[in-house]
């Protein structure tokens, strides 16, 4: 065995990756050979820190200290300073935003501190590709527990005290579900991981696979034994090629450990798992329809029940869980289920992985307790509002959820709260809004998303939403009306009772949440054809200001319709009547003359 | 790799898989433990640092101390005391012993480590390292 003194880890998810982390691997490598100290120092390649907004990642062990950005060609100085001589390299080191200090220790990083690692906990930590890692890190231990020491009622039990619920979207108690599928006999059951990830901007589930995905593959068999079967699937999107190279590197190794396949461990217990690829495709990821896509029929939802429980994957009794609420299982097992209860709220146990983006300082991938506030998660983690703006809003839930403001920040976060504030958890997305962001614009977004995304199975939904994305353009573009908004609102309604999957009853959240909460900017489109935020164009007017113009003529010059009149070193003026919004008068005014409102 | 075919040799995998990624644990939590620091400069090394740094880490592990962190670090500027190691126990000042031999090396974990008492050799310390 080698005895490594040093560990180099570099981020190998695909944030990391699209900016050449496997060139600042190969560069560690050799430097470090170059130095003669390929025994005592070990680079290797992890999976994503979540702090993918400042990667490519390095971070040095045991003292802990991280590099952020770093560059191929920085492999020769950070192998020369820090590994030989022991100096840390300052300008790779985190330059907090607040103070503008050097932090080189992740442990006190804001975006490190308030977080708890459980579903991520080898994320960043392991070789993904060394089941060996896994396994020193208790992995493939409690399969090995659930196998010799506890009968599938226990298991199920355990999985139920806990209070886990599914991280998919519905929040469903995990353990009830096991448990609903192990009551129905048959001769053959399955398994199902839902890897379809469609919530635009979420990557919780990716990050998971790439970074550990040996304890998906261990959940599924621990499920496996749980519920009576044999054989799992994990029904993963085709464009996340880097997690499926992972996830089938891992399932091989484990056939190969004797930890999938036949009797494993000793103990006559069989799994398997198999991939199926999915097209990406938003509803596909609604367990009925994933289930008929998987079957090779067209991934359209059907109603339940049946339920998958009872009818699933070719009509047989099936229990589909998401990756992240997977990830939770093989912890859970080990360290029992009062551990677990102690952490989170009331009603929601445990931690939530969350995708921070939009308008945050620090945007990356997160795991907080279930209670921490919206406030906590975007100021303290998130390093608060981009360049200085102000919060305006933030989006919780994907394209099933809807917008929380200001008053809502300090609402703990967990399933009920969220949908108590009219929106909800979804699988994790979270997009952080400013001053800058139109309202009615991001609902037009979402509905634009849900309308491409219907199956078009069923008329509330195929017709319903395409009308609702209709009213939002026109709503944008200033034509709309008083009554347009009402009857945005009684479609809305109308769609939610009617629709026949959680895609259409879902669809027109981020419509109600914005009115509801940003009623006076919908007013504003509607009565002033004013866009408050400034972003809808058809909205705006282009003015030249008085005291700033000089008269210098480029606009006159660069505007396509000619409508800027002005004499050489005089005031000009836009003919409002005549122009078309392209900006690109305000774009060459040298002066900042001309503003638009 | 045969299969593993029971619980208890899947335990064995991990015990020896453990040290791998042992160092890693062990850097969450640095500041709570003993922390040996080993000159690996070019002269450190001539004099053979090397050599004591793998005696300090084996001797630790032979002694199941898992509370003992042995890395290697620059130059500290005592290229006349070669080999040079730093000891730092949880909470104290670190001080630096010169000249370390492997009786050195085992009196700082015998006295040192286990008992926090100090030995001879120390030098006073005049070097400083970016993070202070
Ligand atoms: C339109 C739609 C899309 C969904 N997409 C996903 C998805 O991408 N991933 C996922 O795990 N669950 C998704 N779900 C939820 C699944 O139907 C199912 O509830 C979930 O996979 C169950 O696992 P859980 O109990 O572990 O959350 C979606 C549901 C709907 C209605
Ligand atoms: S609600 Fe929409 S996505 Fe769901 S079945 Fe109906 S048309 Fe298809
Ligand atoms: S480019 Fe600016 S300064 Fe020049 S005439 Fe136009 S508005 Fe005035
Ligand atoms: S926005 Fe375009 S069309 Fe309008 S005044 Fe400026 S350059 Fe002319
Ligand atoms: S991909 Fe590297 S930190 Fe997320
Ligand atoms: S190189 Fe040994 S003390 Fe400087």
């Amino acid at each position: 065995m080698s005895n490594y003194k040093m560990h180099v880890l570099v981020c190998g998810g695909t944030g990391c990756l699209s900016a050449d982390a496997a060139q600042i691997v190969d560069n560690l490598r050799d430097e470090v050979k170059a130095a003669g100290m390929d025994g005592d120092v070990q680079v290797l390649k992890t999976g994503c820190f979540g702090f993918c907004e400042k990667g490519p990642i390095v971070k040095m062990l045991p003292d802990n200290t991280f590099y952020v950005q770093v560059k191929p060609e920085d492999a020769k100085e950070l192998v020369a300073e820090h590994i030989v001589k022991g100096r840390k390299v300052e300008r790779l080191l985190f330059e907090d935003p607040e103070t503008s200090e050097r932090v080189s220790d992740s442990k006190n990083m804001d975006f490190y501190k308030k977080q708890m690692r459980i579903a991520l906990r080898n994320c960043g930590f392991i070789d993904p590709d060394n089941i060996e890692e896994y396994i020193a890190r208790d992995g493939y231990q409690a399969i090995g527990k659930a196998l010799t020491e506890m009968t599938p009622q226990q298991v199920i039990d355990v999985m139920k005290e806990s209070g886990l619920r599914g991280r998919g979207g519905g929040g469903f108690p995990t353990g009830l579900k096991w448990e609903f599928a192990m009551k129905n006999e048959a001769d053959q059951k399955y398994v199902i991981c839902n890897a379809d990830e469609g919530d635009p901007g979420a990557f919780m589930d990716r990050s998971i696979l790439e970074g550990d995905p040996h304890s998906v593959v261990e959940a599924m068999a621990i499920c496996g034994y749980a519920i009576g079967a044999s054989k799992g699937r994990v029904y993963i999107r085709a464009e996340y090629p880097l997690a499926i190279k992972r996830l089938e590197k891992a399932i091989d190794d484990a056939r190969e450990y004797g930890l999938l396949g036949t009797d494993i461990l000793g103990t006559g217990f069989e799994f398997d798992i198999e991939l199926t690829y999915g097209a990406g495709a938003f509803v596909c990821g609604e367990e009925t329809a994933l289930i008929h896509s998987m079957e090779g029929e067209r991934g359209e939802p059907t109603t339940k029940p049946p339920f998958p429980a009872e009818s699933g994957y070719w009509g047989k009794p099936t229990n589909v869980n998401n990756v992240e609420t997977f990830a939770n299982v093989p912890v859970i097992l080990l360290k029992g289920a009062e551990w677990y209860g102690k952490i989170g709220t009331e009603r929601s146990k445990g931690t939530k992985v969350f995708a921070l983006a939009g308008k945050i300082n620090n945007v990356g991938l997160i795991e907080v307790p279930m209670g921490t506030t919206l406030r906590e998660v975007i100021y303290d983690i998130g390093g608060g509002i981009k360049d200085g703006k102000k919060f305006k809003s933030v989006q919780t839930g994907g394209p099933s959820g809807g917008c929380l403001t200001e008053k809502d920040l300090d609402t703990p976060i967990d399933f009920d709260n969220l949908i108590a504030k009219g929106s909800m958890m979804g699988s994790g997305g979270m997009i952080v809004m400013d001053e800058d962001d139109c309202m009615p614009a991001v609902a037009k977004f979402y509905l634009e998303f849900t309308e491409e995304e219907s199956c078009g199975k069923c008329t509330p939904c195929r017709v319903g939403t395409k009308r609702l994305s209709e009213l939002l353009q026109l709503i944008t573009e200033g034509k709309g009306t008083m009554a347009h908004l009402d009857e945005m609102k009684r479609l809305s309604r109308v769609i939610k009772d009617s629709a026949l999957c959680g895609l259409g009853q879902t669809a027109p959240n981020p419509v109600l949440s914005t009115m509801e909460a940003f009623w006076d900017e919908y007013e504003a489109h509607v009565n002033d054809k004013k866009c408050p935020a400034g972003q809808c164009s058809s909205l705006l007017q282009y003015f030249i200001l008085e005291d700033k113009c000089i008269g210098c003529t480029k606009c006159a010059r660069v505007c396509p319709t000619n409508c800027i009149s002005g004499e050489v070193k005089k005031l000009h003026v836009i003919d409002q009547e005549k122009c078309i919004k392209c900006g690109a008068c305000m774009d060459n005014c040298k002066f900042k003359a001309i503003i638009k409102r | 790799m045969a299969k593993i075919k029971s619980l208890d040799e899947l335990l064995k995998i991990k015990e020896s898989a453990q040290s791998k990624v042992d160092l890693r644990v062990k850097g969450e939590n640095i500041d709570d433990l003993v922390q040996i620091k080993v000159a690996m400069a070019t002269c450190g090394i001539a004099s053979g640092a090397r050599e004591i740094m793998n005696f300090l880490i084996e001797e630790a592990g032979k002694q199941g101390l898992d509370n003992v962190v042995v890395t290697q670090t620059g130059c500290m500027g005592y290229c006349y005391a070669e080999p040079t190691i730093e000891v730092t126990l949880p909470g104290k000042e670190a001080v630096v012993y010169g000249n370390v031999t492997q009786e050195v090396a085992k009196d700082v974990i015998e006295k040192t480590i286990k008992n926090g008492e100090l030995i001879d050799g120390i030098i006073p310390k005049t070097h400083k390292t970016i993070d202070e």
